[in-house]
């Protein structure tokens, strides 16, 4: 384990890499020079899980919902269901898509849960992955990995050029891109800068929003697990009874706006 | 914190999750939400009429006792009307029956009288003539007298 505090803090902020070099799998330090094409193996493989528990969860209760008297569960998952398609009815005016509530839910959920992994001691899951698996380096919360927020930030924004021009037309996203606010020819550049930049914060917005948020969260558990351990429960728990909020309202916030940018895809001007 | 690879991990996993739970995990929920929500309304409507089909049978049936009860005191009173006319009617006949027995006694008493006198007035006579005769046989002849007997009896 580290020796010094920043050796500690750095270890924990570092993913498990996986990369190729000469054609071998390699990882960790050896992926250092290995540029884009290095995969977080860590944060992919909780991320991946966590969303197949999600969806393995609500499958099995959609398979045995009954329109009577449900269970305890059933009223659960209901629960967030309801939750996701008002807010996605409250917000999406635009022509009925059937992919967006379950865009929404899926954003949501599969959030929560990666959130929610900060609530796990930070010494725990990697250390025990250390003693037993040999793994030197492991975060286990998918959230504090800017490729992750960045992951699906970039698929929203697929999504919203998607609409964009499914809608409108090429020559309406076009249209839209380089028209406005100034109609005029002689605006086209002016224009075009304004509102690439306002396309393009959309999805670099929504990815550093939730990113930040983890982070920040995930550095001051770390530095909670730095103190002498009787101050560490006395800090450990307002900071995760604070976080909790911070891990449910940076979900719905990233499933809102993923919600509102699609409808403003979804409008002709 | 560099950018990398993982990005397009996340976002291809990001595409199937969403494509499975668009396909496999919306539909049904909202379908069992939505279905349940049309039950209960329907439930919800099915009491309120209930509800009113009670209260209109509350209404039928207090009219229906109503309606018995003045059907009740007009037989009751069609009753006591019948029970005085057969009263009467049985006083009526009483009386002519007692009337026809006393009619009866006295007719039957009045023949049993006249025969009675009829007797009477024939042994009288019987007596009257067998006197007369003691008395004539002593004097006349009964034969020549018998008219004056006779004319006697009638006068009796």
């Amino acid at each position: 384990m580290a020796s010094t505090p920043t050796e500690y803090i750095q270890h924990h902020l570092t993913n498990a890499q996986m990369c190729t070099v000469n054609g071998d799998i390699a990882w960790n330090y050896a992926c250092a020079d290995a540029g884009f094409w290095t995969w977080h193996v860590d944060s992919l493989l909780f991320s991946v899980g966590l969303g197949a528990l999600f969806l393995g969860l609500f499958y099995m209760v959609g398979k045995k919902a009954t329109t009577g008297v449900p269970g305890k569960f059933q009223c659960l998952i209901e629960m967030v269901i309801e939750l996701v398609d008002g807010s996605v009815k409250g917000s999406f005016h635009g022509r009925s898509s059937t992919a967006v509530a379950p865009l929404a839910l899926t954003l949501f959920v599969w959030i929560i849960l990666m959130n929610t992994m900060d609530l796990i001691p930070v010494d725990f899951v990697p250390t025990a992955a250390s003693l037993i698996l040999g793994v030197p380096y492991l975060k286990i919360v998918p959230t504090t990995d800017l490729n992750i927020t960045l992951g699906l930030s970039l698929s929203v924004f697929v999504m919203i050029v998607f609409y964009s021009i499914k809608i409108k037309g090429l020559s309406g996203f076009v249209k839209e891109l380089t028209m406005q606010p100034f109609n005029h020819w002689t605006m086209i550049p002016f224009n075009f800068v304004l509102e690439f930049v306002t396309l393009i914060a959309k999805p670099i917005s929504l990815a550093l929003r939730l990113f930040g948020n983890m982070y920040s969260g995930e550095l001051i558990f770390i530095l909670i697990a730095l103190t002498p351990w009787w101050a560490q429960s006395a800090l450990y728990v307002p900071w995760a009874i604070f976080h909790i909020l911070v891990i449910l309202l940076q979900a719905f916030i990233f499933m809102m706006l993923s919600v509102v940018y699609l409808s403003m895809a979804h409008e002709d001007h | 914190m560099n950018i990398n690879a993982t990005l397009f991990g996340q976002a291809i996993a990001f595409a199937l999750f969403v494509w499975f739970c668009m396909k496999f995990v919306w539909p049904p929920l909202i379908a069992a939400i939505e279905d349940r929500q049309k039950k209960i309304s329907d439930g919800l409507t099915q009491a309120e009429r209930a509800g009113k089909d009670l209260e209109l049978a509350q209404a039928k049936a207090v009219e229906k006792l109503k309606e018995a009860k003045t059907q009740a005191a007009e037989i009751i009173e069609q009753a006591n009307k019948r029970r005085a006319q057969i009263v009467d009617e049985a006083k009526a006949e009483a009386e002519s029956e007692r009337a026809k027995i006393v009619a009866q006694g006295e007719a039957e008493v009045e023949g049993e009288r006249s025969r009675a006198r009829e007797e009477l007035r024939q042994q009288v006579s019987t007596l009257a003539i067998a006197g007369a005769e003691k008395i004539i046989k002593r004097s006349i002849d009964k034969e020549a007298n018998s008219d004056i007997i006779d004319q006697l009896v009638a006068e009796l």
